[in-house]
Protein backbone atom coordinates (compact mmCIF):
# COMPACT_ATOMS: atom_id res chain seq x y z
CA UNK A 1 0.00 0.00 0.00
CA UNK A 2 1.16 3.69 -0.83
CA UNK A 3 2.36 5.79 2.24
CA UNK A 4 1.81 9.52 1.69
CA UNK A 5 4.64 10.78 3.08
CA UNK A 6 7.62 13.25 3.08
CA UNK A 7 10.80 12.91 -0.09
CA UNK A 8 13.01 12.37 3.01
CA UNK A 9 11.16 9.85 4.88
CA UNK A 10 10.09 7.93 1.46
CA UNK A 11 13.90 7.76 0.23
CA UNK A 12 15.08 6.61 4.24
CA UNK A 13 12.41 4.09 4.49
CA UNK A 14 13.35 2.90 0.95
CA UNK A 15 16.73 3.12 -0.13
CA UNK A 16 19.85 1.39 1.96
CA UNK A 17 23.74 1.27 1.54
CA UNK A 18 24.51 -1.45 -1.01
CA UNK A 19 21.13 -1.56 -2.61
CA UNK A 20 20.51 -1.74 -6.67
CA UNK A 21 18.27 1.19 -7.51
CA UNK A 22 16.68 2.26 -11.01
CA UNK A 23 15.60 5.56 -11.21
CA UNK A 24 13.97 6.19 -14.96
CA UNK A 25 12.19 8.41 -17.18
CA UNK A 26 12.88 8.85 -20.46
CA UNK A 27 14.32 12.42 -20.77
CA UNK A 28 10.88 12.96 -19.75
CA UNK A 29 10.08 13.08 -15.97
CA UNK A 30 13.71 12.34 -14.80
CA UNK A 31 13.51 12.08 -10.82
CA UNK A 32 15.98 14.61 -10.01
CA UNK A 33 14.37 15.38 -6.59
CA UNK A 34 14.57 12.34 -5.17
CA UNK A 35 17.83 11.75 -6.32
CA UNK A 36 19.49 14.65 -4.95
CA UNK A 37 17.42 13.58 -1.28
CA UNK A 38 19.30 10.29 -2.10
CA UNK A 39 22.75 12.45 -2.14
CA UNK A 40 21.96 14.42 1.11
CA UNK A 41 21.26 11.42 2.72
CA UNK A 42 24.32 9.84 1.63
CA UNK A 43 23.23 6.72 1.17
CA UNK A 44 26.42 4.80 -0.82
CA UNK A 45 27.53 1.98 -2.57
CA UNK A 46 24.60 1.83 -4.98
CA UNK A 47 24.31 0.26 -8.18
CA UNK A 48 22.28 2.27 -9.96
CA UNK A 49 20.39 0.78 -13.33
CA UNK A 50 19.57 3.49 -15.93
CA UNK A 51 18.78 3.29 -20.22
CA UNK A 52 20.36 7.02 -20.19
CA UNK A 53 22.36 7.99 -16.94
CA UNK A 54 22.40 11.58 -17.33
CA UNK A 55 22.90 14.65 -15.00
CA UNK A 56 21.42 12.75 -11.63
CA UNK A 57 23.60 9.98 -12.54
CA UNK A 58 26.25 12.39 -12.83
CA UNK A 59 25.85 14.11 -9.93
CA UNK A 60 25.39 10.58 -7.93
CA UNK A 61 28.85 9.47 -9.48
CA UNK A 62 30.53 12.79 -8.95
CA UNK A 63 29.80 12.75 -4.97
CA UNK A 64 30.97 9.22 -4.99
CA UNK A 65 27.81 7.11 -3.89
CA UNK A 66 28.15 4.86 -6.71
CA UNK A 67 30.10 1.36 -7.43
CA UNK A 68 28.38 0.37 -10.26
CA UNK A 69 26.16 1.76 -13.13
CA UNK A 70 24.22 -0.78 -15.63
CA UNK A 71 23.47 1.83 -18.63
CA UNK A 72 22.89 1.78 -22.20
CA UNK A 73 23.32 5.61 -22.99
CA UNK A 74 25.44 7.72 -21.43
CA UNK A 75 24.97 11.36 -22.35
CA UNK A 76 23.77 14.66 -22.08
CA UNK A 77 21.14 14.50 -23.93
CA UNK A 78 21.13 16.90 -26.95
CA UNK A 79 24.45 18.55 -25.09
CA UNK A 80 27.03 15.64 -25.21
CA UNK A 81 28.94 13.65 -22.88
CA UNK A 82 28.72 12.83 -19.00
CA UNK A 83 31.91 14.62 -17.47
CA UNK A 84 31.58 13.63 -14.04
CA UNK A 85 31.11 9.83 -15.30
CA UNK A 86 34.01 10.00 -17.58
CA UNK A 87 36.16 11.60 -14.59
CA UNK A 88 34.95 8.22 -12.67
CA UNK A 89 35.71 6.04 -15.53
CA UNK A 90 38.45 7.08 -17.15
CA UNK A 91 40.48 8.81 -13.67
CA UNK A 92 38.83 6.82 -11.07
CA UNK A 93 37.59 9.91 -9.75
CA UNK A 94 36.38 10.42 -6.45
CA UNK A 95 36.24 6.73 -6.88
CA UNK A 96 36.11 3.91 -9.46
CA UNK A 97 33.44 2.88 -10.92
CA UNK A 98 32.17 -0.82 -12.46
CA UNK A 99 30.22 -0.45 -15.76
CA UNK A 100 27.63 -2.80 -17.35
CA UNK A 101 26.54 -1.52 -20.52
CA UNK A 102 24.12 -2.77 -22.70
CA UNK A 103 21.55 -1.35 -25.70
CA UNK A 104 18.37 0.51 -25.37
CA UNK A 105 16.95 -2.55 -26.50
CA UNK A 106 18.59 -4.71 -24.16
CA UNK A 107 17.48 -2.89 -21.09
CA UNK A 108 13.82 -1.78 -22.43
CA UNK A 109 13.28 -5.99 -22.84
CA UNK A 110 15.20 -6.15 -19.39
CA UNK A 111 12.74 -4.32 -17.23
CA UNK A 112 9.89 -5.88 -19.10
CA UNK A 113 11.13 -9.40 -18.07
CA UNK A 114 11.63 -7.81 -14.52
CA UNK A 115 7.99 -6.76 -14.24
CA UNK A 116 7.05 -9.59 -16.28
CA UNK A 117 8.44 -11.89 -13.26
CA UNK A 118 10.82 -13.89 -15.98
CA UNK A 119 14.67 -14.53 -15.00
CA UNK A 120 16.00 -13.39 -18.40
CA UNK A 121 14.80 -11.21 -21.62
CA UNK A 122 15.07 -12.95 -25.05
CA UNK A 123 15.37 -10.23 -27.85
CA UNK A 124 16.67 -9.87 -31.40
CA UNK A 125 19.41 -7.85 -30.82
CA UNK A 126 23.42 -7.66 -30.58
CA UNK A 127 24.33 -8.93 -33.88
CA UNK A 128 27.71 -8.08 -34.78
CA UNK A 129 27.95 -5.84 -31.59
CA UNK A 130 30.83 -5.45 -29.41
CA UNK A 131 29.16 -5.19 -26.06
CA UNK A 132 29.19 -8.75 -26.70
CA UNK A 133 32.41 -9.03 -26.37
CA UNK A 134 32.64 -7.23 -23.52
CA UNK A 135 29.74 -7.60 -21.22
CA UNK A 136 29.34 -11.31 -20.17
CA UNK A 137 25.54 -11.11 -19.28
CA UNK A 138 25.27 -10.60 -22.62
CA UNK A 139 24.43 -14.29 -24.07
CA UNK A 140 22.53 -16.46 -26.83
CA UNK A 141 19.76 -18.46 -26.30
CA UNK A 142 18.37 -20.80 -29.55
CA UNK A 143 14.48 -20.85 -30.00
CA UNK A 144 13.46 -24.52 -29.32
CA UNK A 145 11.00 -24.09 -32.66
CA UNK A 146 12.48 -22.16 -35.38
CA UNK A 147 16.17 -22.89 -34.41
CA UNK A 148 16.54 -19.22 -34.43
CA UNK A 149 19.80 -17.87 -32.07
CA UNK A 150 18.28 -15.30 -30.36
CA UNK A 151 20.01 -12.60 -27.85
CA UNK A 152 19.11 -13.08 -23.88
CA UNK A 153 19.81 -10.86 -21.20
CA UNK A 154 19.35 -11.20 -17.31
CA UNK A 155 16.01 -9.53 -16.27
CA UNK A 156 16.63 -6.03 -14.17
CA UNK A 157 15.61 -6.56 -10.50
CA UNK A 158 16.20 -3.17 -8.52
CA UNK A 159 15.44 -3.48 -4.82
CA UNK A 160 13.59 0.05 -5.41
CA UNK A 161 12.30 2.02 -8.41
CA UNK A 162 12.45 5.71 -8.47
CA UNK A 163 10.42 7.36 -10.86
CA UNK A 164 8.57 11.29 -10.72
CA UNK A 165 4.53 10.99 -12.47
CA UNK A 166 2.37 13.46 -13.08
CA UNK A 167 0.05 12.96 -10.03
CA UNK A 168 -1.51 10.46 -7.55
CA UNK A 169 -4.98 10.29 -5.92
CA UNK A 170 -5.18 10.34 -1.99
CA UNK A 171 -5.54 6.63 -2.26
CA UNK A 172 -1.91 6.23 -4.02
CA UNK A 173 -2.72 5.24 -6.91
CA UNK A 174 -0.24 6.92 -10.01
CA UNK A 175 -0.36 8.42 -13.09
CA UNK A 176 1.98 8.74 -15.95
CA UNK A 177 1.51 10.32 -18.91
CA UNK A 178 3.26 11.63 -22.12
CA UNK A 179 6.35 9.88 -22.92
CA UNK A 180 6.06 6.90 -20.52
CA UNK A 181 9.36 5.46 -21.07
CA UNK A 182 9.92 2.24 -18.81
CA UNK A 183 8.62 3.91 -15.39
CA UNK A 184 5.86 1.01 -15.40
CA UNK A 185 7.96 -2.06 -16.15
CA UNK A 186 10.75 -0.41 -13.14
CA UNK A 187 8.27 0.01 -10.76
CA UNK A 188 6.85 -3.42 -11.25
CA UNK A 189 10.11 -4.88 -11.93
CA UNK A 190 11.39 -3.69 -8.07
CA UNK A 191 10.96 -4.77 -5.04
CA UNK A 192 9.85 -1.27 -3.84
CA UNK A 193 9.45 2.17 -5.49
CA UNK A 194 9.48 5.46 -4.51
CA UNK A 195 7.72 8.11 -6.45
CA UNK A 196 7.34 11.54 -6.48
CA UNK A 197 4.49 13.71 -8.08
CA UNK A 198 3.63 17.14 -9.57
CA UNK A 199 -0.05 17.18 -7.62
CA UNK A 200 -1.92 14.87 -5.49
CA UNK A 201 -5.83 15.04 -6.44
CA UNK A 202 -8.94 13.55 -4.20
CA UNK A 203 -9.37 10.72 -7.52
CA UNK A 204 -8.90 9.97 -10.63
CA UNK A 205 -12.71 9.66 -12.04
CA UNK A 206 -12.21 12.04 -14.88
CA UNK A 207 -9.38 9.90 -16.43
CA UNK A 208 -9.78 7.91 -19.94
CA UNK A 209 -9.48 4.05 -19.23
CA UNK A 210 -6.16 3.48 -21.01
CA UNK A 211 -3.91 5.82 -19.50
CA UNK A 212 -0.96 4.08 -17.55
CA UNK A 213 -1.66 3.95 -13.88
CA UNK A 214 0.03 2.13 -11.56
CA UNK A 215 -2.26 1.06 -8.78
CA UNK A 216 -1.96 2.09 -4.83
CA UNK A 217 -0.99 -1.37 -4.04
CA UNK A 218 2.25 -1.35 -6.36
CA UNK A 219 3.72 1.38 -4.69
CA UNK A 220 5.71 2.12 -1.80
CA UNK A 221 6.15 5.51 -0.89
CA UNK A 222 4.43 8.64 -3.03
CA UNK A 223 6.07 12.30 -1.67
CA UNK A 224 4.44 15.46 -3.22
CA UNK A 225 7.20 17.42 -5.02
CA UNK A 226 5.66 20.19 -7.27
CA UNK A 227 8.66 20.90 -10.08
CA UNK A 228 10.25 17.32 -8.80
CA UNK A 229 11.84 16.91 -12.07
CA UNK A 230 13.77 19.67 -12.88
CA UNK A 231 15.88 20.49 -15.64
CA UNK A 232 13.74 17.74 -17.20
CA UNK A 233 10.16 18.37 -17.53
CA UNK A 234 6.58 16.99 -16.51
CA UNK A 235 4.30 17.02 -19.32
CA UNK A 236 1.02 19.30 -18.86
CA UNK A 237 2.96 21.54 -15.94
CA UNK A 238 6.40 22.57 -17.31
CA UNK A 239 9.19 22.41 -20.14
CA UNK A 240 12.34 21.11 -20.03
CA UNK A 241 15.04 23.92 -18.87
CA UNK A 242 16.91 23.02 -22.04
CA UNK A 243 19.15 25.73 -20.49
CA UNK A 244 20.13 24.21 -17.16
CA UNK A 245 21.25 21.04 -19.58
CA UNK A 246 23.55 23.42 -21.50
CA UNK A 247 25.14 24.99 -18.08
CA UNK A 248 25.55 21.78 -16.38
CA UNK A 249 28.39 20.87 -19.38
CA UNK A 250 30.24 23.60 -17.62
CA UNK A 251 29.19 23.08 -14.11
CA UNK A 252 30.54 19.19 -14.36
CA UNK A 253 33.35 19.83 -16.58
CA UNK A 254 35.49 21.09 -13.45
CA UNK A 255 36.37 19.37 -10.17
CA UNK A 256 35.79 22.26 -7.94
CA UNK A 257 33.17 23.39 -9.71
CA UNK A 258 31.31 20.64 -9.56
CA UNK A 259 31.57 20.40 -5.80
CA UNK A 260 30.48 23.78 -5.39
CA UNK A 261 27.44 23.64 -7.26
CA UNK A 262 26.94 20.24 -5.40
CA UNK A 263 27.23 21.81 -1.98
CA UNK A 264 24.91 25.22 -2.38
CA UNK A 265 22.06 23.28 -5.07
CA UNK A 266 21.72 19.91 -3.41
CA UNK A 267 23.61 19.64 -0.28
CA UNK A 268 22.45 22.96 1.37
CA UNK A 269 19.12 22.78 -0.48
CA UNK A 270 15.81 20.68 0.26
CA UNK A 271 12.71 19.59 -2.32
CA UNK A 272 10.74 22.29 -1.80
CA UNK A 273 13.30 24.57 -3.87
CA UNK A 274 12.54 22.75 -6.99
CA UNK A 275 9.14 24.72 -7.38
CA UNK A 276 10.18 27.89 -7.71
CA UNK A 277 12.95 26.26 -10.33
CA UNK A 278 10.09 25.39 -12.91
CA UNK A 279 8.41 29.13 -12.78
CA UNK A 280 8.09 30.24 -16.23
CA UNK A 281 9.30 26.98 -17.90
CA UNK B 1 16.13 36.14 -50.42
CA UNK B 2 17.93 33.11 -49.66
CA UNK B 3 21.37 33.27 -51.17
CA UNK B 4 21.21 29.89 -53.22
CA UNK B 5 25.25 30.03 -53.94
CA UNK B 6 25.91 30.51 -50.66
CA UNK B 7 24.58 27.35 -48.91
CA UNK B 8 27.02 25.98 -46.63
CA UNK B 9 28.71 21.97 -46.54
CA UNK B 10 26.34 21.18 -43.57
CA UNK B 11 23.47 22.42 -45.18
CA UNK B 12 23.71 20.35 -48.29
CA UNK B 13 24.87 17.39 -46.02
CA UNK B 14 21.13 17.81 -44.94
CA UNK B 15 19.20 18.79 -47.66
CA UNK B 16 20.83 15.66 -49.33
CA UNK B 17 19.69 13.27 -46.77
CA UNK B 18 16.56 14.87 -46.85
CA UNK B 19 15.91 14.31 -50.68
CA UNK B 20 16.26 10.18 -50.25
CA UNK B 21 13.26 10.27 -48.19
CA UNK B 22 9.78 9.23 -49.32
CA UNK B 23 5.83 9.82 -48.22
CA UNK B 24 5.89 6.06 -47.20
CA UNK B 25 9.27 5.91 -45.19
CA UNK B 26 8.67 4.82 -41.60
CA UNK B 27 11.90 6.73 -40.29
CA UNK B 28 13.63 6.21 -36.67
CA UNK B 29 15.10 9.21 -36.22
CA UNK B 30 18.42 9.87 -34.47
CA UNK B 31 19.37 13.57 -32.60
CA UNK B 32 20.93 16.05 -35.15
CA UNK B 33 21.58 15.56 -38.40
CA UNK B 34 19.35 13.01 -39.43
CA UNK B 35 16.76 14.88 -37.03
CA UNK B 36 17.23 17.92 -39.36
CA UNK B 37 17.00 15.85 -42.59
CA UNK B 38 14.18 13.83 -41.89
CA UNK B 39 11.76 17.00 -40.70
CA UNK B 40 13.14 18.59 -44.32
CA UNK B 41 11.75 16.08 -45.91
CA UNK B 42 8.63 16.10 -44.54
CA UNK B 43 8.23 19.72 -45.12
CA UNK B 44 8.80 19.78 -48.56
CA UNK B 45 8.73 17.08 -50.74
CA UNK B 46 7.11 13.86 -48.20
CA UNK B 47 4.40 15.62 -45.98
CA UNK B 48 3.25 12.18 -44.83
CA UNK B 49 6.58 10.35 -43.67
CA UNK B 50 6.19 9.00 -40.65
CA UNK B 51 9.06 9.80 -38.11
CA UNK B 52 9.64 7.64 -34.83
CA UNK B 53 12.08 8.61 -32.15
CA UNK B 54 13.08 6.05 -29.64
CA UNK B 55 11.11 7.48 -26.68
CA UNK B 56 8.51 6.41 -28.45
CA UNK B 57 7.05 9.33 -29.73
CA UNK B 58 5.72 7.53 -33.42
CA UNK B 59 4.40 9.88 -36.26
CA UNK B 60 5.64 13.04 -34.77
CA UNK B 61 5.42 16.36 -36.74
CA UNK B 62 7.64 19.12 -34.47
CA UNK B 63 7.95 22.33 -35.38
CA UNK B 64 10.86 23.00 -34.21
CA UNK B 65 14.09 20.55 -33.82
CA UNK B 66 14.21 18.69 -30.52
CA UNK B 67 16.93 19.11 -28.41
CA UNK B 68 16.55 15.46 -27.05
CA UNK B 69 15.04 12.87 -28.13
CA UNK B 70 12.41 12.80 -25.54
CA UNK B 71 11.52 16.61 -26.15
CA UNK B 72 7.90 16.94 -25.20
CA UNK B 73 6.83 18.67 -28.78
CA UNK B 74 7.52 15.23 -30.25
CA UNK B 75 4.97 14.13 -28.16
CA UNK B 76 2.11 16.12 -27.97
CA UNK B 77 2.36 16.12 -32.18
CA UNK B 78 2.76 12.40 -32.11
CA UNK B 79 -0.33 10.20 -34.05
CA UNK B 80 0.84 8.00 -30.61
CA UNK B 81 3.31 7.69 -27.84
CA UNK B 82 3.97 4.19 -26.75
CA UNK B 83 6.35 3.04 -23.93
CA UNK B 84 9.97 2.45 -24.74
CA UNK B 85 10.00 -1.94 -24.27
CA UNK B 86 6.95 -1.62 -26.90
CA UNK B 87 9.19 1.10 -29.19
CA UNK B 88 11.69 -1.42 -29.24
CA UNK B 89 10.08 -5.28 -29.16
CA UNK B 90 6.69 -4.18 -31.78
CA UNK B 91 7.52 -1.80 -33.97
CA UNK B 92 11.82 -1.81 -34.33
CA UNK B 93 12.09 -5.50 -33.46
CA UNK B 94 8.43 -6.27 -35.72
CA UNK B 95 9.77 -4.99 -38.39
CA UNK B 96 7.69 -1.87 -39.05
CA UNK B 97 10.76 0.88 -39.77
CA UNK B 98 11.90 1.06 -43.50
CA UNK B 99 15.33 3.33 -42.81
CA UNK B 100 17.09 3.55 -39.72
CA UNK B 101 18.96 6.95 -39.92
CA UNK B 102 22.32 7.15 -37.88
CA UNK B 103 25.19 9.32 -37.15
CA UNK B 104 28.89 8.18 -35.94
CA UNK B 105 31.79 9.08 -34.19
CA UNK B 106 34.19 6.77 -36.30
CA UNK B 107 33.00 5.06 -39.48
CA UNK B 108 34.69 2.65 -41.22
CA UNK B 109 34.48 2.40 -44.91
CA UNK B 110 31.87 -0.69 -44.39
CA UNK B 111 29.49 1.29 -42.74
CA UNK B 112 30.25 0.28 -39.13
CA UNK B 113 29.83 2.78 -36.04
CA UNK B 114 31.28 3.40 -33.01
CA UNK B 115 29.93 5.66 -30.72
CA UNK B 116 31.02 3.73 -27.52
CA UNK B 117 34.56 4.45 -26.43
CA UNK B 118 38.04 5.78 -28.40
CA UNK B 119 40.68 3.81 -27.56
CA UNK B 120 40.23 0.02 -25.37
CA UNK B 121 36.82 -0.51 -23.83
CA UNK B 122 38.21 -1.16 -20.53
CA UNK B 123 40.80 1.50 -20.57
CA UNK B 124 38.82 3.95 -22.88
CA UNK B 125 40.92 7.16 -24.02
CA UNK B 126 37.57 9.02 -24.58
CA UNK B 127 34.49 7.59 -22.85
CA UNK B 128 31.51 8.16 -25.37
CA UNK B 129 27.96 8.02 -24.51
CA UNK B 130 27.71 4.42 -26.23
CA UNK B 131 25.29 2.70 -28.52
CA UNK B 132 21.78 3.59 -26.95
CA UNK B 133 19.81 2.30 -29.67
CA UNK B 134 21.88 2.16 -32.45
CA UNK B 135 22.73 -1.70 -32.36
CA UNK B 136 19.64 -3.02 -33.10
CA UNK B 137 18.42 0.02 -35.31
CA UNK B 138 21.15 -0.92 -37.43
CA UNK B 139 20.25 -4.93 -37.85
CA UNK B 140 16.03 -4.04 -37.45
CA UNK B 141 15.46 -1.81 -39.93
CA UNK B 142 14.81 -2.29 -43.23
CA UNK B 143 17.60 -0.56 -44.39
CA UNK B 144 20.36 2.78 -42.91
CA UNK B 145 21.31 5.87 -43.89
CA UNK B 146 24.51 7.32 -42.16
CA UNK B 147 24.91 10.46 -42.25
CA UNK B 148 28.36 12.00 -40.71
CA UNK B 149 30.64 15.56 -41.87
CA UNK B 150 33.84 14.32 -43.29
CA UNK B 151 37.01 14.00 -41.23
CA UNK B 152 40.22 11.61 -40.94
CA UNK B 153 39.44 11.57 -37.57
CA UNK B 154 35.82 10.03 -38.08
CA UNK B 155 36.32 8.13 -41.33
CA UNK B 156 38.90 5.84 -40.63
CA UNK B 157 40.65 2.32 -41.56
CA UNK B 158 39.74 0.81 -38.67
CA UNK B 159 36.37 1.27 -35.66
CA UNK B 160 38.03 1.38 -32.42
CA UNK B 161 34.22 -0.64 -31.20
CA UNK B 162 31.94 -2.04 -33.22
CA UNK B 163 29.15 -0.40 -31.52
CA UNK B 164 26.57 -1.12 -34.58
CA UNK B 165 27.54 -3.61 -37.58
CA UNK B 166 27.09 -2.47 -41.05
CA UNK B 167 28.43 -4.70 -43.39
CA UNK B 168 31.20 -6.17 -40.84
CA UNK B 169 34.15 -7.15 -42.89
CA UNK B 170 32.32 -6.83 -46.16
CA UNK B 171 30.88 -9.06 -48.67
CA UNK B 172 28.28 -11.34 -47.35
CA UNK B 173 29.09 -10.60 -43.91
CA UNK B 174 25.48 -9.23 -42.61
CA UNK B 175 23.89 -12.71 -43.68
CA UNK B 176 26.52 -15.28 -42.03
CA UNK B 177 25.57 -13.08 -39.00
CA UNK B 178 21.74 -14.42 -39.61
CA UNK B 179 21.01 -10.78 -40.19
CA UNK B 180 17.89 -10.34 -42.67
CA UNK B 181 17.99 -6.33 -43.30
CA UNK B 182 20.20 -4.52 -45.66
CA UNK B 183 22.25 -2.61 -43.57
CA UNK B 184 23.99 0.60 -44.57
CA UNK B 185 22.68 1.64 -47.93
CA UNK B 186 23.60 5.28 -48.12
CA UNK B 187 26.33 7.91 -46.29
CA UNK B 188 25.53 11.46 -47.50
CA UNK B 189 28.47 13.42 -45.83
CA UNK B 190 28.88 17.11 -46.28
CA UNK B 191 31.12 16.79 -49.42
CA UNK B 192 29.44 13.88 -50.93
CA UNK B 193 26.87 10.77 -51.17
CA UNK B 194 28.27 7.22 -51.36
CA UNK B 195 27.22 3.71 -51.39
CA UNK B 196 28.08 0.38 -50.99
CA UNK B 197 29.47 -1.48 -53.88
CA UNK B 198 27.10 -4.10 -54.67
CA UNK B 199 29.46 -7.25 -54.36
CA UNK B 200 32.18 -5.88 -51.34
CA UNK B 201 29.81 -3.25 -49.61
CA UNK B 202 32.76 -1.08 -49.62
CA UNK B 203 31.38 2.42 -49.46
CA UNK B 204 31.97 3.96 -52.86
CA UNK B 205 31.50 8.39 -53.65
CA UNK B 206 28.62 8.13 -56.53
CA UNK B 207 27.77 11.97 -56.03
CA UNK B 208 30.35 14.98 -55.04
CA UNK B 209 28.85 17.90 -53.87
CA UNK B 210 28.78 21.40 -55.87
CA UNK B 211 32.69 22.61 -55.81
CA UNK B 212 33.94 19.61 -54.04
CA UNK B 213 36.80 18.23 -55.37
CA UNK B 214 38.32 14.66 -55.58
CA UNK B 215 41.31 15.50 -53.41
CA UNK B 216 38.66 17.06 -50.97
CA UNK B 217 37.30 13.83 -50.14
CA UNK B 218 40.59 11.75 -50.12
CA UNK B 219 42.02 14.51 -47.45
CA UNK B 220 39.46 13.68 -45.06
CA UNK B 221 38.59 10.28 -45.05
CA UNK B 222 40.93 7.38 -43.35
CA UNK B 223 40.62 4.92 -45.72
CA UNK B 224 41.43 4.77 -49.42
CA UNK B 225 38.47 6.36 -51.01
CA UNK B 226 37.19 4.82 -54.39
CA UNK B 227 34.85 6.46 -56.67
CA UNK B 228 32.02 5.66 -59.07
CA UNK B 229 33.23 5.22 -62.62
CA UNK B 230 29.64 7.41 -62.98
CA UNK B 231 30.21 9.70 -60.85
CA UNK B 232 27.73 12.63 -60.41
CA UNK B 233 27.51 16.24 -59.17
CA UNK B 234 25.13 16.61 -56.33
CA UNK B 235 22.19 19.43 -57.31
CA UNK B 236 22.84 22.27 -55.29
CA UNK B 237 19.90 22.98 -52.80
CA UNK B 238 16.73 24.60 -54.36
CA UNK B 239 15.26 27.80 -52.77
CA UNK B 240 12.56 25.87 -51.30
CA UNK B 241 14.81 23.26 -49.18
CA UNK B 242 17.44 26.01 -48.45
CA UNK B 243 14.63 28.32 -46.86
CA UNK B 244 12.93 25.46 -45.15
CA UNK B 245 16.28 24.27 -43.48
CA UNK B 246 17.06 27.72 -42.59
CA UNK B 247 13.45 28.76 -41.40
CA UNK B 248 13.30 25.33 -39.15
CA UNK B 249 17.00 26.18 -37.92
CA UNK B 250 15.83 30.12 -36.63
CA UNK B 251 12.46 28.23 -34.97
CA UNK B 252 14.73 26.10 -33.34
CA UNK B 253 17.01 28.73 -32.04
CA UNK B 254 13.88 30.87 -31.01
CA UNK B 255 12.44 28.33 -29.18
CA UNK B 256 15.73 27.05 -27.36
CA UNK B 257 17.40 29.84 -27.09
CA UNK B 258 14.56 31.53 -25.06
CA UNK B 259 14.13 29.11 -22.00
CA UNK B 260 16.13 30.40 -18.81
CA UNK B 261 18.79 28.44 -16.97
CA UNK B 262 19.59 27.93 -13.45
Amino acid sequence: MAKLQSLKEAVAENLRDGDTVAFEGFTHLIPHAAAHEVIRQGIKDLTLIRMTPDIIYDQMIGMGLVKKVIFSYAGNPGVGLLRRMRDAIENSWPRAIETIEHSHAAMANAYEAGASGLPCAVFRGYRGAGLKEVNPAIRSITCPFTGEELAAVPAHRPDVAVIHAQKANRRGDVLVEGIIGVQKEAVLASKRSVVTVEEIVDDFDDLHPNLCVLPHWTITSIAHVPGGAHPSYTHGYYDRDNAAYLEWDKISADRELFTAWMKENVLEAGPEVFAARVKGL
Amino acid sequence: MTNLSDFTPNEMMTIAAARVLSNDDVCFVGIGAPSAACNVARLTHAPDITLIYESGTIGTAPNVLPLSIGDGELCETAVTTVSVPEMFRYWLQGGRISIGFLGAAQLDRFGNINTTVIGDYHKPKVRLPGGGGAPEIATSCRQVFITMKQATRGMVEKIDFYTSFGHGEGGNHRERLGITTKGPTLLITDLAIWKPDPETKEFTVVSMHRGVTRDRVQETCGWKVRFSDSLEETPPPSELELTTLRELQARTERAHGGKKGK
